[in-house]
Protein backbone atom coordinates (compact mmCIF):
# COMPACT_ATOMS: atom_id res chain seq x y z
CA UNK A 1 0.00 0.00 0.00
CA UNK A 2 2.74 2.48 0.94
CA UNK A 3 4.38 1.82 -2.45
CA UNK A 4 1.40 3.70 -3.89
CA UNK A 5 2.64 6.78 -2.02
CA UNK A 6 5.91 6.57 -3.92
CA UNK A 7 3.97 6.16 -7.14
CA UNK A 8 1.95 9.23 -6.18
CA UNK A 9 5.21 11.19 -5.95
CA UNK A 10 6.35 10.01 -9.38
CA UNK A 11 3.00 10.81 -10.95
CA UNK A 12 3.12 14.32 -9.45
CA UNK A 13 6.51 14.84 -11.09
CA UNK A 14 5.27 13.21 -14.32
CA UNK A 15 2.40 15.68 -14.56
CA UNK A 16 4.88 18.56 -14.25
CA UNK A 17 7.25 17.21 -16.87
CA UNK A 18 4.83 15.41 -19.18
CA UNK A 19 5.43 17.43 -22.34
CA UNK A 20 9.21 17.43 -21.99
CA UNK A 21 9.09 13.68 -21.37
CA UNK A 22 6.74 13.12 -24.25
CA UNK A 23 8.90 15.00 -26.73
CA UNK A 24 12.04 13.09 -25.77
CA UNK A 25 10.43 9.67 -25.80
CA UNK A 26 8.36 10.31 -28.91
CA UNK A 27 10.91 11.90 -31.23
CA UNK A 28 13.51 9.14 -31.24
CA UNK A 29 11.24 6.21 -32.19
CA UNK A 30 9.46 8.51 -34.63
CA UNK A 31 12.76 9.37 -36.33
CA UNK A 32 13.75 5.71 -36.51
CA UNK A 33 10.37 4.80 -37.93
CA UNK A 34 10.62 7.52 -40.57
CA UNK A 35 14.26 6.92 -41.49
CA UNK A 36 14.19 3.14 -41.53
CA UNK A 37 10.61 2.72 -42.70
CA UNK A 38 10.72 5.24 -45.50
CA UNK A 39 14.44 5.20 -46.28
CA UNK A 40 15.38 1.55 -45.96
CA UNK A 41 11.80 0.56 -46.76
CA UNK A 42 12.15 1.94 -50.28
CA UNK A 43 14.98 -0.56 -50.90
CA UNK A 44 13.39 -3.59 -49.21
CA UNK A 45 10.25 -4.67 -50.96
CA UNK A 46 8.95 -7.26 -48.52
CA UNK A 47 9.80 -9.13 -45.31
CA UNK A 48 7.76 -12.20 -44.32
CA UNK A 49 4.97 -11.07 -46.61
CA UNK A 50 4.69 -7.52 -45.30
CA UNK A 51 6.18 -4.14 -46.20
CA UNK A 52 9.31 -3.09 -44.33
CA UNK A 53 7.37 -0.29 -42.63
CA UNK A 54 4.77 -2.81 -41.46
CA UNK A 55 7.56 -5.05 -40.20
CA UNK A 56 9.38 -2.48 -38.08
CA UNK A 57 6.39 -0.44 -36.81
CA UNK A 58 5.37 -2.87 -34.01
CA UNK A 59 9.01 -3.14 -32.97
CA UNK A 60 9.09 0.63 -32.56
CA UNK A 61 6.18 0.37 -30.13
CA UNK A 62 7.96 -2.33 -28.13
CA UNK A 63 11.26 -0.45 -28.14
CA UNK A 64 9.60 2.82 -27.05
CA UNK A 65 8.37 0.93 -24.01
CA UNK A 66 11.83 -0.46 -23.35
CA UNK A 67 13.55 2.91 -23.59
CA UNK A 68 10.98 4.61 -21.36
CA UNK A 69 11.33 2.04 -18.56
CA UNK A 70 15.09 1.91 -18.96
CA UNK A 71 15.67 5.66 -18.72
CA UNK A 72 13.27 5.96 -15.79
CA UNK A 73 14.91 3.22 -13.75
CA UNK A 74 18.50 4.13 -14.60
CA UNK A 75 19.16 7.86 -14.96
CA UNK A 76 16.07 9.10 -13.10
CA UNK A 77 16.42 6.57 -10.30
CA UNK A 78 20.14 7.28 -10.04
CA UNK A 79 19.42 11.00 -9.62
CA UNK A 80 16.93 10.22 -6.87
CA UNK A 81 19.35 7.81 -5.21
CA UNK A 82 22.59 9.75 -5.36
CA UNK A 83 22.14 13.42 -6.16
CA UNK A 84 18.74 14.42 -4.88
CA UNK A 85 18.76 11.86 -2.04
CA UNK A 86 15.02 11.53 -2.54
CA UNK A 87 15.08 7.90 -1.41
CA UNK A 88 16.85 8.89 1.82
CA UNK A 89 14.11 11.41 2.57
CA UNK A 90 11.43 8.86 1.74
CA UNK A 91 12.97 6.28 4.07
CA UNK A 92 12.67 8.67 7.00
CA UNK A 93 8.91 8.14 6.70
CA UNK A 94 6.99 4.89 7.29
CA UNK A 95 7.88 3.67 3.78
CA UNK A 96 10.48 0.93 3.24
CA UNK A 97 13.06 0.03 0.58
CA UNK A 98 10.55 -2.49 -0.82
CA UNK A 99 8.06 0.37 -1.27
CA UNK A 100 10.70 2.51 -2.97
CA UNK A 101 11.54 -0.30 -5.39
CA UNK A 102 7.92 -1.16 -6.14
CA UNK A 103 7.15 2.54 -6.68
CA UNK A 104 10.00 2.94 -9.16
CA UNK A 105 9.34 -0.33 -10.97
CA UNK A 106 5.63 0.26 -11.34
CA UNK A 107 6.23 3.82 -12.52
CA UNK A 108 8.78 2.56 -15.06
CA UNK A 109 6.21 0.07 -16.35
CA UNK A 110 3.58 2.79 -16.46
CA UNK A 111 5.85 5.02 -18.54
CA UNK A 112 6.56 2.06 -20.78
CA UNK A 113 2.84 1.68 -21.32
CA UNK A 114 2.23 5.39 -21.95
CA UNK A 115 5.09 5.91 -24.40
CA UNK A 116 4.44 2.63 -26.18
CA UNK A 117 0.80 3.70 -26.55
CA UNK A 118 1.85 7.01 -28.07
CA UNK A 119 3.99 5.28 -30.71
CA UNK A 120 1.12 2.85 -31.29
CA UNK A 121 -1.08 5.86 -32.01
CA UNK A 122 1.52 7.20 -34.44
CA UNK A 123 1.80 3.94 -36.37
CA UNK A 124 -1.98 3.71 -36.34
CA UNK A 125 -2.25 7.15 -37.93
CA UNK A 126 0.40 6.01 -40.40
CA UNK A 127 -1.88 3.16 -41.41
CA UNK A 128 0.35 0.40 -40.03
CA UNK A 129 -2.15 -1.20 -37.63
CA UNK A 130 -4.17 -4.04 -39.10
CA UNK A 131 -6.05 -5.45 -36.13
CA UNK A 132 -8.13 -4.25 -33.19
CA UNK A 133 -6.00 -6.59 -31.06
CA UNK A 134 -3.45 -3.77 -31.15
CA UNK A 135 -5.58 -1.97 -28.57
CA UNK A 136 -4.37 -4.50 -25.99
CA UNK A 137 -0.72 -3.56 -26.59
CA UNK A 138 -0.53 -0.81 -23.92
CA UNK A 139 -1.76 -3.30 -21.35
CA UNK A 140 0.72 -5.92 -22.55
CA UNK A 141 3.60 -3.40 -22.39
CA UNK A 142 3.33 -3.45 -18.61
CA UNK A 143 5.09 -6.85 -18.66
CA UNK A 144 8.22 -5.89 -20.63
CA UNK A 145 8.05 -2.53 -18.84
CA UNK A 146 8.40 -4.33 -15.50
CA UNK A 147 11.27 -6.45 -16.83
CA UNK A 148 13.25 -3.45 -18.12
CA UNK A 149 12.49 -1.49 -14.95
CA UNK A 150 13.81 -4.34 -12.81
CA UNK A 151 16.92 -4.70 -14.95
CA UNK A 152 17.57 -0.94 -14.98
CA UNK A 153 17.04 -0.48 -11.25
CA UNK A 154 19.25 -3.48 -10.47
CA UNK A 155 22.08 -1.96 -12.50
CA UNK A 156 21.46 1.41 -10.84
CA UNK A 157 21.78 -0.35 -7.49
CA UNK A 158 25.35 -1.37 -8.22
CA UNK A 159 26.59 1.48 -10.38
CA UNK A 160 29.00 3.79 -8.55
CA UNK A 161 28.76 6.80 -10.89
CA UNK A 162 26.23 8.17 -13.34
CA UNK A 163 28.70 7.78 -16.23
CA UNK A 164 28.63 4.01 -15.72
CA UNK A 165 25.01 4.01 -16.82
CA UNK A 166 26.29 4.61 -20.37
CA UNK A 167 27.82 1.13 -20.28
CA UNK A 168 24.44 -0.34 -19.51
CA UNK A 169 22.85 1.51 -22.41
CA UNK A 170 25.67 0.88 -24.90
CA UNK A 171 26.60 -2.67 -24.00
CA UNK A 172 23.23 -4.09 -23.00
CA UNK A 173 20.21 -2.08 -24.15
CA UNK A 174 21.52 -1.07 -27.59
CA UNK A 175 22.44 -4.66 -28.59
CA UNK A 176 18.96 -5.73 -27.49
CA UNK A 177 17.52 -2.94 -29.60
CA UNK A 178 19.49 -4.06 -32.66
CA UNK A 179 19.21 -7.84 -32.32
CA UNK A 180 15.68 -8.48 -31.06
CA UNK A 181 13.89 -8.70 -34.38
CA UNK A 182 12.85 -5.08 -34.79
CA UNK A 183 14.76 -4.24 -37.96
CA UNK A 184 15.18 -7.69 -39.51
CA UNK A 185 13.83 -11.18 -38.80
CA UNK A 186 15.91 -13.07 -36.29
CA UNK A 187 15.53 -16.22 -38.43
CA UNK A 188 17.84 -14.59 -41.01
CA UNK A 189 20.65 -14.27 -38.47
CA UNK A 190 23.31 -16.81 -37.38
CA UNK A 191 22.26 -19.42 -34.83
CA UNK A 192 24.05 -17.72 -31.92
CA UNK A 193 22.15 -14.49 -32.57
CA UNK A 194 18.91 -16.45 -32.55
CA UNK A 195 19.88 -17.99 -29.22
CA UNK A 196 20.79 -14.56 -27.87
CA UNK A 197 17.43 -13.21 -29.01
CA UNK A 198 15.52 -15.80 -27.01
CA UNK A 199 17.14 -14.41 -23.86
CA UNK A 200 16.20 -10.88 -24.87
CA UNK A 201 13.04 -9.57 -23.17
CA UNK A 202 12.70 -7.15 -26.08
CA UNK A 203 12.53 -10.00 -28.58
CA UNK A 204 9.50 -11.46 -26.78
CA UNK A 205 7.95 -8.02 -26.51
CA UNK A 206 8.45 -7.38 -30.23
CA UNK A 207 6.97 -10.76 -31.17
CA UNK A 208 3.82 -10.11 -29.13
CA UNK A 209 3.44 -6.51 -30.36
CA UNK A 210 3.88 -7.59 -34.00
CA UNK A 211 1.32 -10.36 -33.62
CA UNK A 212 -1.21 -8.01 -31.99
CA UNK A 213 -0.70 -5.29 -34.61
CA UNK A 214 -1.14 -7.77 -37.46
CA UNK A 215 -3.86 -9.79 -35.77
CA UNK A 216 -1.82 -13.05 -35.90
CA UNK A 217 -3.14 -14.38 -32.62
CA UNK A 218 -1.71 -17.84 -31.92
CA UNK A 219 -0.97 -19.91 -28.84
CA UNK A 220 2.75 -19.10 -29.11
CA UNK A 221 2.01 -15.62 -27.75
CA UNK A 222 1.45 -17.21 -24.35
CA UNK A 223 4.94 -18.64 -24.58
CA UNK A 224 6.43 -15.13 -24.98
CA UNK A 225 4.25 -13.80 -22.19
CA UNK A 226 5.33 -16.67 -19.92
CA UNK A 227 9.00 -15.91 -20.61
CA UNK A 228 8.46 -12.24 -19.66
CA UNK A 229 6.66 -13.27 -16.46
CA UNK A 230 9.57 -15.62 -15.74
CA UNK A 231 11.99 -12.69 -16.06
CA UNK A 232 9.88 -10.69 -13.59
CA UNK A 233 9.80 -13.52 -11.06
CA UNK A 234 13.55 -14.13 -11.29
CA UNK A 235 14.49 -10.44 -11.08
CA UNK A 236 11.91 -9.22 -8.57
CA UNK A 237 14.08 -9.33 -5.44
CA UNK A 238 17.35 -8.19 -7.02
CA UNK A 239 16.88 -4.38 -6.88
CA UNK A 240 15.40 -4.64 -3.38
CA UNK A 241 18.51 -6.41 -2.17
CA UNK A 242 20.90 -4.03 -3.97
CA UNK A 243 19.15 -0.83 -2.91
CA UNK A 244 18.83 -2.08 0.66
CA UNK A 245 22.62 -2.36 0.72
CA UNK A 246 22.95 1.10 -0.79
CA UNK A 247 20.46 2.93 1.40
CA UNK A 248 20.69 1.24 4.78
CA UNK A 249 24.15 0.77 6.24
CA UNK B 1 11.32 6.25 33.83
CA UNK B 2 10.34 5.67 30.18
CA UNK B 3 12.70 7.28 27.77
CA UNK B 4 11.90 8.29 24.20
CA UNK B 5 15.34 7.08 23.18
CA UNK B 6 17.65 4.94 25.26
CA UNK B 7 20.98 3.67 23.98
CA UNK B 8 23.29 1.28 25.80
CA UNK B 9 26.80 0.56 24.56
CA UNK B 10 25.95 1.33 20.94
CA UNK B 11 28.63 0.22 18.51
CA UNK B 12 28.71 0.93 14.79
CA UNK B 13 31.48 0.11 12.36
CA UNK B 14 31.95 0.89 8.69
CA UNK B 15 34.56 -1.56 7.50
CA UNK B 16 37.67 -0.99 9.57
CA UNK B 17 36.41 2.31 10.99
CA UNK B 18 34.55 2.20 14.29
CA UNK B 19 32.18 5.17 14.09
CA UNK B 20 30.59 4.54 17.49
CA UNK B 21 32.57 2.93 20.28
CA UNK B 22 29.94 1.85 22.76
CA UNK B 23 27.99 5.01 23.56
CA UNK B 24 25.14 5.19 26.07
CA UNK B 25 22.59 7.94 26.58
CA UNK B 26 18.91 8.41 27.39
CA UNK B 27 16.51 11.06 26.14
CA UNK B 28 13.52 11.98 28.27
CA UNK B 29 10.19 13.00 26.79
CA UNK B 30 9.72 16.69 26.00
CA UNK B 31 13.35 17.76 26.30
CA UNK B 32 15.85 19.05 23.77
CA UNK B 33 18.79 16.65 23.84
CA UNK B 34 21.94 17.66 22.03
CA UNK B 35 24.94 15.93 20.50
CA UNK B 36 27.89 18.24 20.31
CA UNK B 37 31.00 17.27 18.44
CA UNK B 38 33.26 17.79 15.49
CA UNK B 39 32.59 16.34 12.04
CA UNK B 40 33.19 12.61 12.21
CA UNK B 41 32.57 12.43 15.96
CA UNK B 42 29.68 9.98 15.42
CA UNK B 43 26.74 12.36 15.81
CA UNK B 44 25.17 11.72 12.42
CA UNK B 45 25.74 7.97 12.68
CA UNK B 46 23.77 8.02 15.92
CA UNK B 47 21.01 10.06 14.28
CA UNK B 48 20.84 7.74 11.27
CA UNK B 49 20.40 4.80 13.64
CA UNK B 50 17.52 6.54 15.36
CA UNK B 51 15.70 7.50 12.17
CA UNK B 52 16.30 4.21 10.45
CA UNK B 53 19.02 4.61 7.82
CA UNK B 54 21.57 2.64 9.83
CA UNK B 55 21.34 -0.62 11.69
CA UNK B 56 22.60 -1.26 15.21
CA UNK B 57 25.74 -3.43 15.10
CA UNK B 58 26.12 -4.05 18.84
CA UNK B 59 24.54 -2.74 22.01
CA UNK B 60 20.92 -1.87 22.46
CA UNK B 61 18.79 0.96 21.11
CA UNK B 62 15.28 1.48 22.45
CA UNK B 63 12.82 3.83 20.80
CA UNK B 64 9.64 4.58 22.72
CA UNK B 65 10.39 1.54 24.85
CA UNK B 66 10.84 -0.80 21.87
CA UNK B 67 14.23 -2.41 21.26
CA UNK B 68 15.15 -2.08 17.61
CA UNK B 69 17.92 -3.07 15.22
CA UNK B 70 16.47 -0.99 12.37
CA UNK B 71 13.74 1.53 13.11
CA UNK B 72 10.42 0.03 11.95
CA UNK B 73 7.81 2.03 9.99
CA UNK B 74 5.36 2.34 12.90
CA UNK B 75 7.98 4.19 14.96
CA UNK B 76 8.94 6.42 12.04
CA UNK B 77 5.30 7.46 11.91
CA UNK B 78 5.77 9.63 15.03
CA UNK B 79 9.15 11.02 13.97
CA UNK B 80 10.16 14.06 11.99
CA UNK B 81 13.63 14.15 10.49
CA UNK B 82 15.77 17.10 9.45
CA UNK B 83 18.79 15.48 7.84
CA UNK B 84 22.17 17.13 7.52
CA UNK B 85 21.78 17.64 3.79
CA UNK B 86 18.83 19.37 2.16
CA UNK B 87 17.32 16.35 0.44
CA UNK B 88 14.26 18.23 -0.76
CA UNK B 89 12.60 16.89 -3.87
CA UNK B 90 13.99 19.13 -6.58
CA UNK B 91 11.39 17.86 -9.07
CA UNK B 92 8.56 19.30 -7.01
CA UNK B 93 7.43 22.77 -5.93
CA UNK B 94 7.57 23.93 -2.32
CA UNK B 95 4.00 22.97 -1.48
CA UNK B 96 4.22 19.72 -3.45
CA UNK B 97 7.24 18.75 -1.35
CA UNK B 98 5.07 19.01 1.74
CA UNK B 99 2.03 17.37 0.17
CA UNK B 100 3.96 14.39 -1.15
CA UNK B 101 5.81 13.98 2.15
CA UNK B 102 2.50 14.05 4.00
CA UNK B 103 1.18 11.33 1.70
CA UNK B 104 4.17 9.13 2.66
CA UNK B 105 2.73 9.26 6.18
CA UNK B 106 -0.65 8.12 4.93
CA UNK B 107 -2.27 11.57 4.92
CA UNK B 108 -4.76 12.45 2.22
CA UNK B 109 -3.53 14.89 -0.41
CA UNK B 110 -5.95 17.61 0.68
CA UNK B 111 -5.13 17.17 4.37
CA UNK B 112 -1.40 17.26 3.58
CA UNK B 113 -1.82 20.45 1.56
CA UNK B 114 -3.75 22.14 4.38
CA UNK B 115 -1.14 21.13 6.93
CA UNK B 116 1.61 22.12 4.49
CA UNK B 117 0.24 25.63 4.13
CA UNK B 118 0.05 25.97 7.93
CA UNK B 119 3.69 24.90 8.18
CA UNK B 120 4.79 27.29 5.45
CA UNK B 121 3.14 30.02 7.47
CA UNK B 122 4.83 28.76 10.66
CA UNK B 123 8.27 28.77 9.01
CA UNK B 124 7.75 32.12 7.28
CA UNK B 125 7.55 30.62 3.79
CA UNK B 126 4.02 31.57 2.86
CA UNK B 127 4.03 33.10 -0.62
CA UNK B 128 6.70 30.69 -1.78
CA UNK B 129 4.40 27.68 -2.11
CA UNK B 130 4.56 27.50 -5.90
CA UNK B 131 8.27 28.25 -6.18
CA UNK B 132 10.60 25.52 -7.37
CA UNK B 133 12.85 24.25 -4.62
CA UNK B 134 15.96 25.19 -6.58
CA UNK B 135 14.85 28.84 -6.56
CA UNK B 136 15.07 29.01 -2.76
CA UNK B 137 18.10 30.32 -0.90
CA UNK B 138 20.00 27.99 1.45
CA UNK B 139 18.20 29.45 4.47
CA UNK B 140 14.76 29.05 2.92
CA UNK B 141 15.54 25.48 1.90
CA UNK B 142 16.54 24.69 5.47
CA UNK B 143 13.31 26.15 6.77
CA UNK B 144 11.40 24.07 4.23
CA UNK B 145 13.20 20.91 5.39
CA UNK B 146 12.13 21.70 8.95
CA UNK B 147 8.56 22.35 7.80
CA UNK B 148 8.61 19.01 5.97
CA UNK B 149 9.77 17.26 9.15
CA UNK B 150 6.69 18.57 10.97
CA UNK B 151 4.08 17.52 8.38
CA UNK B 152 3.04 14.43 10.39
CA UNK B 153 2.86 16.34 13.70
CA UNK B 154 5.68 14.25 15.18
CA UNK B 155 6.26 13.77 18.88
CA UNK B 156 9.99 13.30 18.25
CA UNK B 157 11.97 15.53 15.89
CA UNK B 158 15.54 14.66 14.97
CA UNK B 159 17.60 17.55 13.70
CA UNK B 160 21.02 16.80 12.26
CA UNK B 161 22.88 20.12 12.19
CA UNK B 162 19.72 22.09 11.41
CA UNK B 163 21.34 25.49 11.13
CA UNK B 164 24.62 24.72 9.39
CA UNK B 165 25.21 27.29 6.68
CA UNK B 166 22.51 29.68 7.88
CA UNK B 167 23.11 33.36 8.54
CA UNK B 168 22.66 34.56 12.16
CA UNK B 169 19.13 35.89 11.58
CA UNK B 170 17.95 32.67 9.95
CA UNK B 171 19.61 30.65 12.69
CA UNK B 172 17.79 32.58 15.40
CA UNK B 173 14.49 32.17 13.60
CA UNK B 174 15.02 28.40 13.54
CA UNK B 175 15.92 28.43 17.24
CA UNK B 176 12.75 30.33 18.01
CA UNK B 177 10.65 27.76 16.14
CA UNK B 178 12.41 24.87 17.87
CA UNK B 179 11.80 26.44 21.27
CA UNK B 180 8.13 26.76 20.39
CA UNK B 181 8.00 23.09 19.42
CA UNK B 182 9.61 22.09 22.69
CA UNK B 183 7.00 24.19 24.46
CA UNK B 184 4.37 22.05 22.74
CA UNK B 185 5.86 18.92 24.32
CA UNK B 186 7.77 17.74 21.26
CA UNK B 187 11.02 15.93 22.06
CA UNK B 188 13.95 17.32 20.08
CA UNK B 189 17.20 15.53 19.38
CA UNK B 190 19.74 17.84 17.89
CA UNK B 191 23.27 17.56 16.61
CA UNK B 192 25.38 20.62 16.18
CA UNK B 193 28.90 21.89 16.22
CA UNK B 194 27.75 25.35 17.20
CA UNK B 195 28.33 25.85 20.92
CA UNK B 196 25.91 28.72 21.14
CA UNK B 197 23.19 26.63 19.54
CA UNK B 198 23.75 23.82 22.01
CA UNK B 199 23.78 26.23 24.94
CA UNK B 200 20.66 28.06 23.75
CA UNK B 201 18.50 25.07 22.93
CA UNK B 202 19.57 21.97 24.80
CA UNK B 203 18.32 20.89 28.21
CA UNK B 204 20.90 18.15 28.22
CA UNK B 205 23.70 17.32 25.86
CA UNK B 206 26.56 14.97 25.29
CA UNK B 207 29.97 15.93 23.98
CA UNK B 208 31.22 13.41 21.46
CA UNK B 209 34.68 12.85 20.10
CA UNK B 210 35.95 10.03 17.87
CA UNK B 211 32.86 7.87 18.41
CA UNK B 212 32.79 8.19 22.21
CA UNK B 213 30.86 10.33 24.68
CA UNK B 214 33.23 12.43 26.75
CA UNK B 215 30.71 14.17 29.00
CA UNK B 216 26.98 14.52 29.55
CA UNK B 217 24.79 17.04 31.38
CA UNK B 218 23.01 20.34 31.05
CA UNK B 219 25.07 23.10 29.42
CA UNK B 220 25.35 24.89 32.77
CA UNK B 221 26.42 21.75 34.63
CA UNK B 222 28.99 20.87 32.01
CA UNK B 223 30.55 24.29 32.38
CA UNK B 224 30.40 24.08 36.16
CA UNK B 225 31.82 20.55 36.35
CA UNK B 226 34.57 20.75 33.76
CA UNK B 227 36.00 24.26 33.80
CA UNK B 228 36.49 27.05 36.33
CA UNK B 229 34.24 30.12 36.06
CA UNK B 230 36.80 32.35 34.32
CA UNK B 231 39.41 31.98 31.65
CA UNK B 232 42.23 34.16 30.44
CA UNK B 233 42.97 33.52 26.79
CA UNK B 234 46.62 34.18 26.08
CA UNK B 235 47.21 35.37 22.52
CA UNK B 236 50.89 34.52 22.42
CA UNK B 237 52.63 31.59 20.73
CA UNK B 238 53.66 28.94 23.27
CA UNK B 239 57.35 29.50 22.50
CA UNK B 240 57.09 33.11 23.74
CA UNK B 241 55.81 32.07 27.16
CA UNK B 242 58.21 32.55 30.06
CA UNK B 243 60.07 29.57 31.48
CA UNK B 244 58.46 27.45 34.16
CA UNK B 245 55.13 28.94 33.03
CA UNK B 246 52.85 26.08 34.13
CA UNK B 247 54.19 26.03 37.69
CA UNK B 248 53.88 29.81 37.99
CA UNK B 249 50.26 29.62 36.76
CA UNK B 250 49.57 26.85 39.26
CA UNK B 251 51.06 28.87 42.11
CA UNK B 252 48.46 31.56 41.35
CA UNK B 253 45.68 29.01 41.76
CA UNK B 254 44.98 28.76 38.02
CA UNK B 255 45.33 25.95 35.50
CA UNK B 256 46.96 26.25 32.09
CA UNK B 257 45.48 24.30 29.18
CA UNK B 258 47.14 24.16 25.78
CA UNK B 259 44.38 23.81 23.21
CA UNK B 260 45.06 23.83 19.50
CA UNK B 261 47.62 26.65 19.22
CA UNK B 262 46.36 28.71 22.17
CA UNK B 263 46.88 28.86 25.92
CA UNK B 264 43.88 29.04 28.24
CA UNK B 265 44.30 29.90 31.94
CA UNK B 266 41.26 28.66 33.86
CA UNK B 267 40.67 30.26 37.26
CA UNK B 268 38.05 30.73 39.95
CA UNK B 269 38.97 34.39 40.41
CA UNK B 270 39.31 36.09 37.07
CA UNK B 271 39.88 39.59 38.41
CA UNK B 272 42.76 38.46 40.65
CA UNK B 273 44.47 36.53 37.87
CA UNK B 274 44.08 39.51 35.54
CA UNK B 275 45.94 41.69 38.03
CA UNK B 276 48.70 39.10 38.37
CA UNK B 277 49.41 38.67 34.67
CA UNK B 278 52.53 40.81 35.06
CA UNK B 279 53.94 38.27 37.51
CA UNK B 280 53.53 35.65 34.80
CA UNK B 281 55.35 37.83 32.33
CA UNK B 282 52.23 38.29 30.18
CA UNK B 283 51.30 41.73 28.84
CA UNK B 284 47.57 42.43 29.35
CA UNK B 285 47.14 43.55 25.74
CA UNK B 286 47.98 40.00 24.65
CA UNK B 287 45.33 38.47 26.90
CA UNK B 288 41.57 38.41 27.20
CA UNK B 289 39.59 37.73 30.38
CA UNK B 290 36.08 36.33 30.08
CA UNK B 291 33.61 33.99 31.74
CA UNK B 292 33.93 30.38 30.64
CA UNK B 293 31.28 28.82 28.41
CA UNK B 294 30.45 25.57 26.68
CA UNK B 295 33.11 25.97 24.01
CA UNK B 296 35.79 25.97 26.71
CA UNK B 297 34.41 22.69 28.03
CA UNK B 298 34.44 21.23 24.54
CA UNK B 299 37.96 22.41 23.78
CA UNK B 300 39.27 21.25 27.11
CA UNK B 301 37.70 17.80 26.86
CA UNK B 302 38.50 17.13 23.25
CA UNK B 303 41.74 19.06 23.14
CA UNK B 304 40.90 20.34 19.69
CA UNK B 305 40.11 23.71 18.23
CA UNK B 306 39.00 22.53 14.81
CA UNK B 307 35.28 22.16 15.31
CA UNK B 308 34.38 22.76 11.75
CA UNK B 309 37.20 20.71 10.29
Amino acid sequence: MTALYILNRHLTVFRRTFWANLTFNFIEPFLYLSAMGLGLGSLITEINGMSYMQFIAPGMVASAGMWAATFECTYSSFLRLHYQKTFHAVLCTPTTVVDVVIGDIVFGALKSMVFGAIILLVIGLWGQVQSAWALTIPLFLVLPGLVFSLLGLSYTGITPHIDYLNYYITLFITPLYLFSGIFFPISSMPAWVQTFAWFSPLFHSVEVCRALVLGNITGSLWYHIAVLIGFIIVLAWVPVHLLQKRLIN
Amino acid sequence: MTYVVQAKNLVKSFGEVQALKGISFAVEKGVCFGFLGHNGAGKSTTMRMIYGLSTVDQGSLQLMGETIRLTPPHLKRVMGVVPQEDNLDADLSVIENLEVHGVYFGMGRREARKRGLELLDFMGLLGKEHANVEELSGGLKRRLVIARALINQPSLVILDEPTTGLDPQARRLVWQKLRWLKGQGVTLILTTHYMEEAAQLCDRLVIMCEGSILAEGSPEKLVKNHVQPYVVEVHLPAEQLPSNFDNRVQSLGAEASYIANGVFLFTADGAALWQQLGELGLPQHSCQLRATHLEDVYLKLTGRGDLGA
